[in-house]
C-alpha cells in the first residue's frame, strides 16, 4: 500500500510479520499540533519539536498541492460539495447558538464550530448504509451523513417532527435510515457501539452471506476519550478480528477545562494504535483535503477487509465545550492560532487560487445554506410539541413489556394506555 | 376539633417566611452571600464550605474528579479549593470514571479519605463495579479488617432538558446495595451537615445532590455554620408538622412536597412533610411514628418507588400513595420531561385521595 503524500504522517507497520517496534522507531514524524509553544505553562517536555516548514504555513492545503506535483486533489463538483457541507455545519451551529440564547433550545448543546473539516472530510466519502457513531457533539455528523437540517433542528427544539421525535435531544441524534447510530452523552460509549456495528457488517458477509455487505463504520470521539478504558478494549478487539471500522479522534486539545496535555501521559494518540497492531495516522484536522485523503485510504482499507485504522485529527473547537461553558481556561493566543486555520477559509482560498470556482459560486452556496437553515428554524418553530401519548411509547419495542394490568389483559392493549402516566 | 385544624402550621426550627422566600426563588441562582445579618446560604456554598472545613481539619481528605480543580468544579461546588489546598489534594482526572473511582477505593483501603466527584451520577455507571464490588462489599468480605471511608458525591436526578443519559435518579438503585450508605440532602443545612458526616464516616457513602438545588438559598442557623456541625446519618427530619397525611420525600421533591402542603392547607388538609435525608439507612421509626399519627401516607420521588410501611400497616386508613417518575427514560422535549417527573399538582391530588378528599372537615365550619 503506497502513501504518496508526505504532508501526512503515517506510522504504519506492515502486516504483523515484521517487527512492529523497529518500523515505529525508524521514523519519528513531527507532531503537527503541539501546543507546547502555545501554552506558556506546558507540563509536557517530551514532545518532539514540530517540523518548522509545516508548522509555519497557515494555509497548509497549498503545501499538499506543491508536494504532490500532480493534479488537484478534487474536482470542481467535489469541491463544491465539500464546501457546501462545511458551510451547512457552520451556519447550523451558529443558528443553534442563537436559538439557545433565545430559549428555543435548552439543556446541553455542544457546538462543532471549527471542526467541520473532520466531519466533511470523512463522512462525505461514505455510502448510505455505512454507519456513523458519534458523541454529544453530533449535530454536524448527522447533517453530513444526510439527516435533514429540518429534522435536526426540530429535534433540538424538542418537537415531534425531530429525528427522534423530541425524545433524544441535542446529544442523542439517532437516524436509522441514514445509519446514524447516535449521539451518546458518555464519552467512550459510542466506541463499543461502533465496533459492534462493524462486527455486524463482517458477520453479515461471512455468516449470513448477504450480498452487498462491506459497510464501514466510523467512530468519532475526542481526545479525552483516549484515556478511557473502553477505547483500548475496542482497539484491541477491532484489530484482533479485523473489523471494518475507522476510529477517528477529533483531538481538539481540550475536554471541557482539562487540557489534553494535563490528562494524558503520552499525548500523541496516533501512537497508541501500533501497540494494537493497526496503523495510526496523524493528520491536520483543520484541512479538509488532507483529512479526505487519509479518510479515503482508511475507508478503503476497512472495505477491503484489512482491518481498522486509528486516525488522529488535530483540530480545534472555536466555541466553548458547550453553550454553558464560559471557556475561560483556554489561551486566547491558542484560539487565535487556530482561528487563522479556519477550515472553511482555507478551502475557499484553495478553490479560488486553483481556479476551481469563482467567488460568486461560493456566495451562492452560502446564500442557499442560509435559506436552508432559516427554513429549518421556521419548520421547527411551527412543528407541534410531542403529544402526551408519546411519553409511554417506545420504551420497549414490544410494548407487552409494560406488563399485565390488574384486569388480566396486557396494559398496552388498553386503548387508553398511553394517555395516562402510570397510575397517578 | 375544627379549631385544631385551623391552627397555624408549625414549622419547627425554620421560620416559615424564610422557607417561603427561598422556595419562591426556585429558578434564580440564589444569593451567594451568607452575611452575618442574612444567614442564608446556597446549597452550593454549603457543600463548598463543608468540603473546605473537612479538608482543613483532616489532611487525609482529598478530592478527585473531573474538572474539580482548574475549572473550579463542573457545577462550581469545589470552587477555590485548588488554590487553597493545591494540586496534591484536589486532583483533576482524565475522563475515566472506572479508573479514578477504583483509585479512590484503593486509597481508602490503605488509609486515606477520598471524596470522589462524579460529574453526574449517571457517569457513576461507568464506575459501578468499584462502588459496589470494591467499596460496598469490602468491610464484609474482609470481616471488618478493611473499611472504606470514601464518599462518592455528585448531582443526581433530572436537571432541565439534559436528556435520558443525564437525568436518572439513582436513589433507589444505590439504596438497594448492602454496604453503602446513601444520603440525599435537601436544604443547605442538610448539605453541610450530611457531607461533613459522610466524610467523617468510616463507610462508603453515596452522596446524591441535585443540580437544580445548587443555586437555591436557605437560611442556616449559627449552629449549622460551626465547623463541627454534623447531622446524624439515618435520621429523617420533619420539615412541616401536620395531622392528616404524611408526605415523605427527599432532595428536590421535598421542596415540591412543601409547596403541595401549602396548597393542601388552603383546602383544610394538614400535611406532615418528612425530609428523609438518608435513603440508606432509612429512618423507619420517624416515618412509622408519623403514619401512626396521621394514618395516611404519600411517598414522592423522581425515580423508582421504595416501600417502607409493613410495620404500620394496621394504622393506615387509606392505601399508601406512591408518587414516582414515569416508568420511562427521561425524554428531552420540555413538555414530555415535565410529564415524566412528579409535579406539585400530583402530590396534592394524591394527598387528597389518601384523605378521601376529606375537605369537608374545613368546609363544614
Amino acid at each position: 500500500m503506497s502513501c504518496a503524500f508526505s504532508a501526512v504522517t503515517m506510522a504504519q507497520p506492515n502486516p504483523l510479520t515484521t517487527n512492529r517496534l523497529s518500523t515505529y522507531a525508524i521514523k519519528l514524524p513531527p507532531f503537527l499540533g503541539s501546543t507546547r509553544k502555545l501554552r506558556p505553562h506546558s507540563l509536557s517536555k517530551s514532545l518532539p519539536s514540530p517540523s518548522k516548514s509545516l508548522r509555519s504555513s497557515t494555509s497548509s492545503v497549498s503545501d499538499v498541492v506543491k508536494e504532490l506535483k500532480s493534479n488537484l486533489l478534487i474536482t470542481k463538483e467535489e469541491g463544491l460539495e465539500l464546501y457546501e457541507d462545511m458551510i451547512l455545519g457552520r451556519a447550523f451551529e451558529d443558528m443553534c447558538a442563537q436559538m439557545y440564547y433565545r430559549g428555543k433550545m435548552f439543556g446541553f448543546v455542544h457546538l462543532y464550530n471549527g471542526q467541520e473539516a473532520v466531519s466533511t472530510g470523512f463522512i462525505k466519502l461514505l455510502k448510505k448504509d455505512d454507519c456513523v457513531v458519534s458523541t454529544y457533539r453530533d449535530h454536524v455528523h448527522a447533517l453530513s451523513k444526510g439527516v435533514t437540517a429540518r429534522a435536526v433542528m426540530s429535534e433540538l427544539f424538542g418537537k415531534t417532527t425531530g429525528c427522534c421525535r423530541g425524545q433524544g435531544g441535542s446529544m442523542h441524534m439517532f437516524d436509522k435510515e441514514h445509519n446514524v447510530l447516535g449521539g451518546f452523552a458518555f464519552i467512550g460509549e459510542g466506541i463499543p457501539v461502533a465496533t459492534g456495528a462493524a462486527f455486524t457488517s463482517l458477520y453479515k458477509r461471512n455468516v449470513l452471506k448477504e450480498a452487498g455487505g462491506n459497510t464501514v463504520t466510523l467512530a468519532f470521539f475526542g481526545d479525552g476519550t483516549c484515556n478511557n478504558g473502553q477505547f483500548y478494549e475496542c482497539l484491541n478487539m477491532a484489530a484482533l478480528w479485523k473489523l471494518p471500522i475507522v476510529f477517528v479522534v477529533e483531538n481538539n486539545l481540550w475536554a471541557i477545562g482539562m487540557s489534553h496535555l494535563r490528562a494524558t501521559s503520552d499525548p500523541e494518540i496516533w501512537k497508541k494504535a501500533p501497540a494494537f497492531g493497526m496503523p495510526g495516522v496523524h493528520v491536520d484536522g483543520m484541512d479538509v483535503l488532507k483529512v479526505r485523503e487519509v479518510a479515503k485510504e482508511s475507508i478503503l482499507r476497512a472495505r477491503r477487509g484489512e482491518g481498522p485504522t486509528l486516525v488522529e485529527c488535530e483540530t480545534y473547537r472555536f466555541r466553548g465545550h458547550s453553550l454553558a461553558d464560559p471557556d475561560e481556561l483556554r489561551d486566547p493566543a491558542e484560539k487565535a492560532h487556530y482561528a487563522k486555520r479556519d477550515p472553511i477559509a482555507a478551502m475557499k482560498k484553495y478553490m479560488i487560487e486553483n481556479k476551481l470556482v469563482n467567488e460568486s459560486e461560493l456566495k451562492a452556496i452560502e446564500k442557499k445554506i442560509d435559506e436552508v437553515v432559516e427554513d429549518a428554524v421556521e419548520f421547527a418553530d411551527e412543528s407541534p410539541l410531542p403529544p402526551r401519548s408519546q411519553l409511554l411509547g417506545n420504551v420497549f419495542a414490544d410494548p407487552k413489556g409494560f406488563g399485565i394490568a390488574p384486569d388480566g389483559t396486557y396494559r398496552c392493549e388498553d386503548p387508553k394506555f398511553t394517555q395516562g402516566t402510570a397510575h397517578v | 376539633m375544627l379549631a385544631l385544624l385551623r391552627r397555624q402550621i408549625n414549622f419547627g426550627a425554620i421560620s416559615s417566611s424564610g422557607l417561603d422566600r427561598s422556595l419562591h426563588r426556585f429558578w434564580f441562582n440564589g444569593s451567594r452571600g451568607f452575611a452575618a445579618a442574612a444567614k442564608e446560604m446556597t446549597v452550593r456554598d454549603a457543600l463548598n464550605s463543608a468540603l473546605d472545613e473537612e479538608m482543613s481539619a483532616d489532611p487525609k481528605v482529598f478530592i478527585m474528579g473531573e474538572e474539580v480543580g482548574e475549572y473550579q468544579g463542573a457545577y462550581k461546588v469545589t470552587k477555590g479549593l485548588l488554590e487553597k489546598y493545591g494540586p496534591d489534594r484536589v486532583l483533576d482526572t482524565p475522563i475515566t470514571e472506572a479508573g479514578f473511582a477504583g483509585i479512590g477505593v484503593g486509597a481508602a483501603y490503605y488509609g486515606l479519605k477520598p471524596v470522589i466527584e462524579f460529574m453526574t451520577f449517571n457517569f457513576s455507571m461507568q464506575a459501578i463495579d468499584h462502588i459496589i464490588n470494591s467499596a460496598a462489599k469490602s468491610n464484609y468480605m474482609s470481616s471488618g479488617q478493611i473499611s472504606v471511608p470514601i464518599v462518592f458525591r455528585g448531582p443526581n436526578g433530572a436537571a432541565a432538558g439534559v436528556g435520558a443519559q443525564h437525568s436518572q435518579c439513582f436513589a433507589a438503585w444505590y439504596g438497594s446495595c448492602p454496604g453503602l450508605k446513601v444520603l440525599t440532602p435537601y436544604s443547605s443545612e442538610d448539605a453541610r451537615g450530611l457531607l461533613k458526616a459522610a466524610i467523617r464516616d468510616p463507610d462508603p457513602v453515596v452522596f446524591l445532590e441535585n443540580e437544580l438545588m445548587y443555586g437555591q438559598s436557605f437560611p442556616v442557623s449559627a449552629e449549622a455554620l460551626d465547623s463541627s456541625f454534623c447531622i446524624p446519618i439515618g435520621k429523617a427530619k420533619i420539615e412541616r408538622e401536620g395531622k392528616d397525611v404524611t408526605i415523605t420525600a427527599f432532595s428536590k421533591m421535598v421542596g415540591y412536597a412543601l409547596q403541595a402542603a401549602e396548597a393542601l392547607a388552603k383546602e383544610g388538609i394538614s400535611a406532615e412533610v418528612i425530609n428523609l435525608r438518608s435513603i440508606r439507612p432509612l429512618d423507619r421509626a420517624t416515618i412509622n411514628a408519623s403514619v401512626r399519627k396521621t394514618n395516611r401516607l404519600v411517598t414522592v420521588e423522581e425515580g423508582l418507588p421504595q416501600h417502607v410501611i409493613e410495620e404500620s400497616f394496621g394504622y393506615l386508613d387509606a392505601p399508601v400513595e406512591r408518587i414516582a417518575g414515569a416508568d420511562v427514560p427521561m425524554p428531552y422535549a420540555a413538555n414530555l420531561e415535565r410529564m415524566a417527573l412528579p409535579q406539585i399538582e400530583d402530590i396534592v391530588r394524591a394527598a387528597k385521595r389518601a384523605c378521601y378528599r376529606s375537605v369537608p372537615m374545613a368546609a363544614a365550619a
